[in-house]
C-alpha cells in the first residue's frame, strides 16, 4: 500500500485523503491474491467449494471492484473546495 | 471447540494481515487531516454522503449483528427479514427525512447535546451518563465475542485475542479519530461483503438452489412456517412467537425507532457529512445495502439449517449462533477462506470503532469540556479525545475480561442497553413536535421511562412477570418505557415552565427555520439526491421485497 494518496494539503487546512484509492488498492491486491490462487487450485480446492472455482470468481469480482475504484476516483477527483454554490 | 478449526494457509494470513496494515494506514493517513477538535470528533463535517451513508451502515454490521442474525434464520426463519424490512428501513427513512434537519440543521455536535439544547444540564447529563457507560461496556461484549470467534476458528488464546484486536481498533481511531473510524468501516463494509457472498452463493449451490433450499427447508423443524413473513402473525404461534401488533409496533416502531434514531454511534456518521443534504441522504444511502444484507446473513442461516445436521443444540460448537462458522469450514477453499476470516475480524472491528468513537466524542465534548474543564483551546480536547480513547478501551479489555467469568451478565447488559433507546425515543418524538414540553419533562420523563424499562427487564429476570421469549420481553419492555415517557412528560409540563421560544429556534419542528437548504452543493440538486425520493423509494422496496414470502 505505498501508493497511498499524498493528500495535497490546500493552504488552510490540509485535506483528508480519498478512501477511494485506498478501498480500490486493497481489494485489486486481493483480487490478483485470490484470484491467482485459484489459477492453481487443486481439485480437492474445487470439489470443497461444489465444483465451483469459487477463488477465481471472487478474485475476478475483487479485481473489478477495486478497479472500479480507481477508476471512479481518476474520473471524478474529489472536489478541492467542495465546490459551493 | 477444535470441530470448527479453520485450517487457514500462507495465503489466507497474508490476505489478513493485508487487511489489518490497510487499517493502521488509514489511521496515519487520516492522522495528517486533524487540525480541530471537529477535525477529530466530527471529520471536520466535511464528508460525502456515500461515505458516511456506508459507514452508517457497516457501524451496525458487526459480527455479533451477523453471526446472531444468521442464528435467527436457522432458529426463525424468514421471519428474521423483520429485523431489516421493517425494524430498520422505515426507521432510517425517519431519521433521514424527518430528524435529520433538526440535528444537522441546529449544528449539535452529538445526540446529548441536542438534549442539552432542548432541555437542560440534568437531561443532558443522564443521557450523556448512560450512553458513555454503555458504549464501553457493549465494545468489551464485542471483544469478547470476537475473542471467543478467533480462539474456536484460529485456535488463538482468549486473551491473546483480545489484546490484539483491541489494540488495531485503539492504534486507528487514537491517530485518526472519527474520519479513520469512517473511513475503515467504507472498507470493512466490503470486505465483510466480499467475505460473506461466497458462502451464500456457494451454500445455494449445495442445496439445489432457491427450490431445492425450500422444499429442504419444508423438511426441518422448522417447516413450511419457516418460509414466511406475515402469513402467521394473526396470533403468536409461529416460529418469532409474536403477532402483528408486537412486530409492527413493539419492532418495527419502538425498538428501531429508538436505536436508528437516537443511538449516536449510528447519527454520529450523519453529522460528520459535508452538508445538510448528504447528512440526510446518509441514512437513506445505508437504507439500501440493508434491505438485501438478510441475503448474506438470514440466506446462510437457513442453508445451515439444512445442511448442518444436528444444528441447534444448546451449548458446543453446533449452536445456531455458529451457523456462519460452520459453513465456512464446510464451503470455503483456501484463499476465499482467508477474505471470509478477514471479514469476520472486520465486522467485529467495525462494531467496536463505532462504540469507541461515540464514547470518545460523547466524553470529550458532553462531559469533560460541558462539565469538567470548559475553555481551554481546541487542541487540548483533540488530547483529551486521544486519551479517554485509551481509556475507553482499556474498560473495554476490562470488561472483556470480566464477560470471560461471566458470560450471561454481557447479555442482560447488552439487552438492558437496548432498553433505553425506546425512551429516548419517546422524549425525542414529543420534543421534536411539541415545543411547549418544559425541561423538567425531558428529565422526569427520560428517567421513569428508563427506570419503567428497567424495572420490566428485572421483574422478568426474577420471574414475576412472564413473557413469550426474550424477544418478546424486550417488545414489551421498550413499550412499556416509550409509553411511561409519553404519559409522564405530558403530566410534568403542566405543572412547569417551558422554555422561552427563542431559546427552540432550530430544534422543534416549526420553531424558527430548519436550515434545511442553505448550504447546498450544486450536484445536490438533481432528482436522484432527493431525500423525499430515496427514502420513499427504501420503503416501497422493503414492502416489495416482503411480498414473495408472505
Amino acid at each position: 500500500m505505498a501508493d497511498e494518496a499524498p493528500a495535497t494539503p490546500t493552504p488552510s487546512q490540509a485535506r483528508l485523503f480519498d478512501v477511494r484509492r485506498v478501498i480500490g488498492g486493497l481489494f485489486v491486491v486481493y483480487g490478483l491474491i485470490v484470484g491467482g490462487i485459484g489459477l492453481f487450485d487443486s481439485k480437492a480446492q474445487i470439489d470443497k467449494a461444489q465444483g465451483v472455482n469459487i477463488n477465481l470468481w471472487a478474485g475476478l469480482c475483487m479485481l473489478a471492484l477495486g478497479a472500479f475504484f480507481l477508476i471512479w476516483q481518476w474520473v471524478r477527483p474529489a472536489h478541492p473546495t467542495g465546490g459551493n454554490d | 471447540m477444535s470441530g470448527l478449526r479453520l485450517h487457514l494457509n500462507a495465503a489466507d494470513y497474508l490476505i489478513l494481515s493485508l487487511y489489518f496494515i490497510t487499517v493502521l494506514g488509514i489511521g496515519f493517513l487520516a492522522r495528517r487531516a486533524i487540525r480541530s477538535s471537529a477535525d477529530f470528533f466530527l471529520s471536520g463535517r466535511s464528508l460525502p454522503a456515500w461515505v458516511t451513508g456506508l459507514a452508517f451502515v457497516s457501524a451496525n454490521l458487526g459480527a455479533i449483528e451477523i453471526l446472531g442474525m444468521a442464528a435467527n434464520g436457522a432458529q426463525y426463519g424468514l421471519m428474521t427479514t423483520h429485523y431489516y424490512w421493517i425494524g430498520a428501513v422505515p426507521a432510517m427513512v425517519f431519521l433521514g427525512i424527518v430528524m435529520m434537519p433538526f440535528y444537522y440543521g441546529s449544528r449539535v455536535r452529538s445526540v446529548p447535546e441536542y438534549l442539552r439544547r432542548r432541555f437542560n444540564d440534568s437531561t443532558h447529563l443522564l443521557n450523556a451518563g448512560t450512553f458513555a457507560l454503555a458504549q464501553v461496556l457493549i465494545a468489551g461484549v464485542n471483544l469478547y465475542a470476537l475473542a471467543l470467534v478467533i480462539r474456536a476458528l484460529l485456535g488463538w488464546p482468549l486473551w491473546l485475542a483480545i489484546v490484539v484486536s483491541a489494540t488495531f481498533v485503539l492504534g486507528y481511531i487514537v491517530l485518526g479519530g472519527l474520519s479513520s473510524a469512517i473511513y475503515n468501516e467504507v472498507l470493512q463494509f466490503f470486505v465483510i461483503l466480499a467475505g460473506l457472498v461466497p458462502i451464500s452463493i456457494l451454500g445455494l449451490i449445495k442445496v439445489g438452489g432457491w427450490n431445492g433450499l425450500v422444499d429442504k427447508v419444508r423438511g426441518t423443524k422448522l417447516g413450511d412456517a419457516a418460509l414466511h413473513t406475515w402469513a402467521d402473525t394473526a396470533h403468536a404461534n409461529n416460529p418469532l412467537g409474536a403477532n402483528w401488533i408486537g412486530i409492527i409496533f413493539g419492532l418495527g416502531f419502538v425498538l428501531s425507532f429508538g436505536y436508528w434514531t437516537t443511538n449516536f454511534a449510528e447519527v454520529q456518521r450523519a453529522l460528520s457529512a459535508r452538508n445538510m443534504s448528504a447528512a440526510r441522504r446518509t441514512p437513506l444511502i445505508a437504507a439500501y445495502p440493508k434491505l438485501v444484507i438478510p441475503a448474506v446473513t438470514v440466506l446462510p442461516g437457513l442453508i445451515a439449517l439444512v445442511t448442518v445436521p444436528g444444528l441447534g443444540a444448546k451449548t458446543g460448537d453446533l449452536q445456531y449462533n455458529n451457523a456462519i462458522p460452520i459453513l465456512m469450514r464446510d464451503l470455503l477453499p483456501n484463499g476465499v477462506l482467508g477474505v471470509a476470516v478477514t471479514g469476520l475480524l472486520a465486522s467485529f472491528m467495525a462494531g467496536m470503532a463505532a462504540n469507541v468513537s461515540g464514547f470518545n466524542t460523547v466524553f470529550t465534548y458532553d462531559i469533560w469540556q460541558t462539565y469538567i474543564r470548559k475553555d481551554r483551546p481546541d487542541g487540548y480536547y483533540v488530547t483529551v479525545g486521544r486519551v479517554i480513547t485509551v481509556v475507553g478501551v482499556v474498560i473495554g479489555i476490562g470488561t472483556a475480561f470480566i464477560a470471560a467469568g461471566y458470560n450471561n451478565i454481557m447479555n442482560y447488559l447488552q439487552a438492558l442497553f437496548s432498553l433505553f433507546n425506546a425512551p429516548l425515543f419517546g422524549t425525542f418524538i414529543i420534543a421534536l413536535f411539541w415545543k411547549r414540553m418544559t425541561p423538567w419533562a425531558g428529565f422526569v420523563g427520560l428517567l421513569s421511562g428508563m427506570l419503567t424499562s428497567l424495572l420490566t427487564y428485572l421483574l422478568y429476570l426474577g420471574k414475576v412477570l412472564h413473557f413469550g421469549s426474550d424477544l418478546d420481553e424486550s417488545f414489551w419492555g421498550a413499550g412499556i418505557g416509550f409509553v411511561t415517557v409519553l404519559v409522564v412528560s405530558v403530566v410534568v409540563t403542566m405543572f412547569t415552565t417551558p422554555k422561552p421560544v427563542e431559546e427552540l429556534d432550530g430544534l422543534v419542528y416549526g420553531v424558527g427555520r430548519t436550515h434545511v437548504g442553505t448550504d447546498t452543493l450544486v450536484g445536490d440538486r438533481v432528482w436522484y439526491r432527493n431525500p423525499l425520493l430515496l427514502g420513499t423509494v427504501a420503503v416501497v422496496l422493503a414492502v416489495a421485497f416482503y411480498l414473495p414470502f408472505w
